[in-house]
């Protein structure tokens, strides 16, 4: 999908082409605008594009054609050192040879700054990531994380209104992936800055961003807020890249403004809300978020198909069980269930029927 | 908790916690020290006991002090002899040992020990220890009458510390150093040859370690990042050199320096040079340095190559995006990254410099020689103890530099490949 360039947007991609061979394109024309403030996650799987687009952004990769603008001048020929954009590594990147504080004071260095400047702006972006007491620290001394907030603090030290961020959090374990996208996001907030935050995890993408662009195969496949992205998605990559999902093929049968009805490969008739398969007769893949499917009855909305399921397997997750069924042929269907008081309890074998709202069903692409 | 810690651990049978470690262990350390084994005999045998010889040599030498007993006795017994008027019993010591070097035919090996102090004195104890059986007493008289050279104070110098097995006479003239008829003095200007070539041998190991910098520097980044395909053809270019043999590359340099070579031809021909103005590039300092600048750069290359392969192109990455510009992210963020591999190169390419011998004997002619040349001359002309200890003096310094890089840069920060 294409979105027109604002007039306001503060970083614009136009048309922007990419190719490192001449042969392949790595990014087919993106455009891309991100407004002042905001923050955008590029997320898709590896060699979608996505770390191209922000080294472009960076001036470490050169637009094969169209246009990248910041703050409404282009930037295609400026180099990387005179964009003052901030950026954070996937492996932190600190100079290893300087200490903390050099590391800091380095940018500041670069610019000119008095050493009373200096050290002011480097206390307080030490003191913005609880760092204060580690300026004369060597990176080699400190933990993963305590290298990913210094190399937080040395891409903000010197004020950038945009920061990049290159899978910032991958080297890290997962409780401290989360307090760290915690703390991310509280400096993006109270700072004000625009972030550019690249990575291949979903749930990161989905917990801190403003916006997320779904990357493949070299296009953006769907820019939307994180609730739009995993509620309405708009082609069957973005819905089974996002979250877990459950896949149903089959053809339309009837097409009543965006309320399909869906024949199963199968033979069984099933409702869905149509998206981008809007032509009667033509294939199409339903897809179903495992905590929408219901089996109770008064759960679905009245005169909804049902479709007959076999239980296969009951997983217990704690807050949640997760049923593993066999629907319309294949056993890979997934219902989730909350562990409540009164929950039914299902058991392997159990015959049941399932069903759930038309506008949880979305029948996209095949 | 404090009295349970500094209690005697133990196992739980009660032995001692360290004894038992040490009895678990010690096995697979007698294992691995038997591993390792012919490695260090190895290098004891041909590495230290060479080395240890050839310092025994510099401090003995026993041609003269094995072949005149009577007269290691008498020095021994007046050690405060004169030597511009030594005593009748001296002389009579003298004839009697040169008629016994007549007869045991040691005559060579003893001229031989003092000629390397006094130059000249083969030919004086040749022909007295001939007519050594036929003088008279008074010795002193007989023996001047053979030779006057016989009465000259600094043959005494000479013959007196000769009589020692042990001698530090070798390093005295190899520090420039001659025995005068007053005793030691540092030799004429002219004469100063060994402090000049070590001057000159490390001052050029110097300018070659620097221009091999200046050259490797650019190849071996370009090793480290070029795509992989492209960078092992360039690594092959870069030992293309080990895998042939030293004096084919020398002989090489020969056919394009030379005054008929190709270099001068093709300057000619372009008309930058005219005929009779052909530069002289081989057999002088210019061959001595181009060949062995060729010879020592992948010594270069190879330590660079192996500390820049490991820098991640994040850093400089980093640096332009914090603001800085190409030269800057240069100096301060890769040159630094790097220093590991330029002290192992340098001191590498150094080391095998000042030692250099093959290359400046082929291509140096008389200018471009180095003290290793010197060594293999004293060699030649049998003079090992000489030689032993020019090479000493040559190891000395080394070692002096090594200690000096380990206490500037570290030696655990070495990485050579």
């Amino acid at each position: 999908m294409t979105v027109e360039p604002r007039n306001d947007a503060f970083v614009a991609f136009e048309h922007v082409q990419k190719s490192y061979d001449g042969v392949t394109l790595v990014v087919k024309d993106l455009n891309l605008s991100i407004a002042k403030g905001e923050f955008l996650t590029m997320l898709g799987p590896s060699g979608s594009g996505k770390t191209t687009c922000l080294m472009m952004l960076a001036g470490f990769e050169t637009a094969t054609h169209g246009e990248i603008k910041l703050d409404g001048v282009n930037i295609n020929t400026v180099p990387p050192h005179k964009r003052g954009i901030g950026m954070v590594f996937q492996n932190y990147a600190l100079f290893p040879h300087m200490t903390v504080g050099e590391n800091l004071a380095f940018p500041l260095e670069v610019r000119g700054l008095g050493k009373a400047e200096r050290e002011a702006k480097i206390k307080r972006a030490l003191d913005m990531v609880q760092m204060g007491s580690f300026a004369s620290r060597r990176p080699a001394q400190l933990s993963g994380g305590q290298q990913q907030r210094i190399a937080l603090a040395r891409a903000l030290v010197f004020d950038p209104k945009l920061v990049l961020m290159d899978e910032p959090l991958g080297a890290l374990d997962k409780q401290l992936r989360e307090h760290m996208q915690f703390e991310i996001k509280h400096l993006h907030d109270s700072l004000g800055i625009t972030v550019v935050y690249v990575t291949h995890d979903q749930g990161e993408a989905l917990t801190m961003s403003d916006r997320v662009a779904v990357f493949n195969d070299g296009r953006i496949q769907q820019l939307a807020p994180p609730a739009d992205l995993y509620e309405r998605p708009e082609n069957s990559f973005v819905a089974q890249f996002i979250g877990e999902n459950n896949k149903l093929f089959g053809t339309i049968e009837e097409l009543a403004g965006d309320k399909a009805l869906v024949r199963l490969t199968t033979g069984e008739l099933i409702d869905a809300t149509a998206v981008n398969a809007k032509e009667k007769g033509g294939k199409t893949l339903v897809s179903i978020r495992p905590e929408r499917v219901e089996f109770k009855p008064e759960m679905m909305p009245a005169g909804a198909h049902t479709i007959d399921a076999e239980v296969v397997e009951i997983i217990y997750m704690g807050d949640i069980l997760r049923a593993v069924l066999k629907v319309a042929g294949s056993d890979g269907f997934v219902m989730k269930m909350r562990n409540t008081l009164g929950q039914t309890r299902l058991a392997p074998g159990q015959k049941i029927k399932v069903g759930w709202h038309p506008q949880d069903a979305r029948a996209l692409d095949p | 908790m404090a009295e349970a810690a500094t209690e005697l651990l133990t196992t739980a049978d009660g032995r001692p916690l360290k004894a038992a470690l040490a009895a678990a262990q010690s096995r697979a350390k007698r294992r691995a020290f038997l591993l390792v084994l012919p490695l260090l005999l190895f290098v004891f045998l041909t590495f230290l006991v060479p080395i240890g010889y050839m310092l025994k040599r510099s401090v003995e030498h026993d041609g003269f002090a094995a072949s005149a007993p009577a007269l290691d006795v008498w020095f021994a017994q007046n050690p405060g002899f004169d030597p511009a008027n030594p005593p009748e019993e001296a002389f009579a010591a003298l004839v009697q040992d040169l008629a016994r070097m007549q007869t045991e035919k040691t005559t060579g090996i003893a001229g031989a020990r003092i000629n390397y102090t006094v130059p000249g004195t083969i030919s004086l104890f040749k022909k007295a220890a001939r007519e050594a059986a036929d003088l008279v007493p008074p010795y002193k008289e007989a023996l001047v009458a053979v030779d006057p050279g016989w009465a000259r104070p600094a043959l005494w110098r000479a013959m007196a510390s000769a009589s020692t097995v042990y001698t530090t006479e070798f390093y005295k003239v190899a520090s420039d150093r001659k025995l005068t008829d007053d005793g030691w003095a540092r030799g004429g200007d002219k004469e100063r040859i060994y402090l000049y070539l070590f001057v000159k041998t490390f001052l050029i190991s110097g300018l070659i370690t620097l221009i091999c910098l200046v050259l490797a520097f650019p190849i071996a980044h370009l090793l480290a990042t070029l795509p992989l395909a492209k960078s092992s053809l360039l690594m092959i270019l870069v030992l293309l050199p080990f895998w042939t043999s030293l004096l084919v590359r020398t002989t090489a340099w020969i056919a394009l320096l030379q005054e008929q070579g190709i270099v001068n031809d093709l300057l000619v021909g372009l008309g930058v040079i005219g005929d009779d103005g052909r530069l002289t590039m081989m057999y002088n300092m210019t061959g001595t340095i181009v060949a062995m600048t060729h010879v020592l750069l992948p010594f270069m290359i190879l330590p660079l190559y192996s500390v820049m392969r490991v820098i991640p192109p994040s850093y400089a990455r980093a640096a332009r995006s914090l603001g800085a510009t190409s030269w800057t992210t240069f100096r301060r963020v890769y040159l630094p990254q790097t220093l590991p591999g330029i002290a192992a190169g340098s001191l590498l390419v150094f080391i095998l410099a000042v030692g250099y011998y093959i290359t400046p004997a082929l291509v140096g002619g008389a200018d471009g020689q180095l003290i290793s040349n010197l060594i293999a001359f004293h060699m030649s002309k049998s003079n090992w103890s000489l030689a032993a200890a020019i090479a000493a003096m040559l190891l000395a310094a080394i070692l002096v530099l090594y200690w000096l890089y380990d206490q500037l840069i570290g030696i655990d920060r070495l990485k050579l490949g």
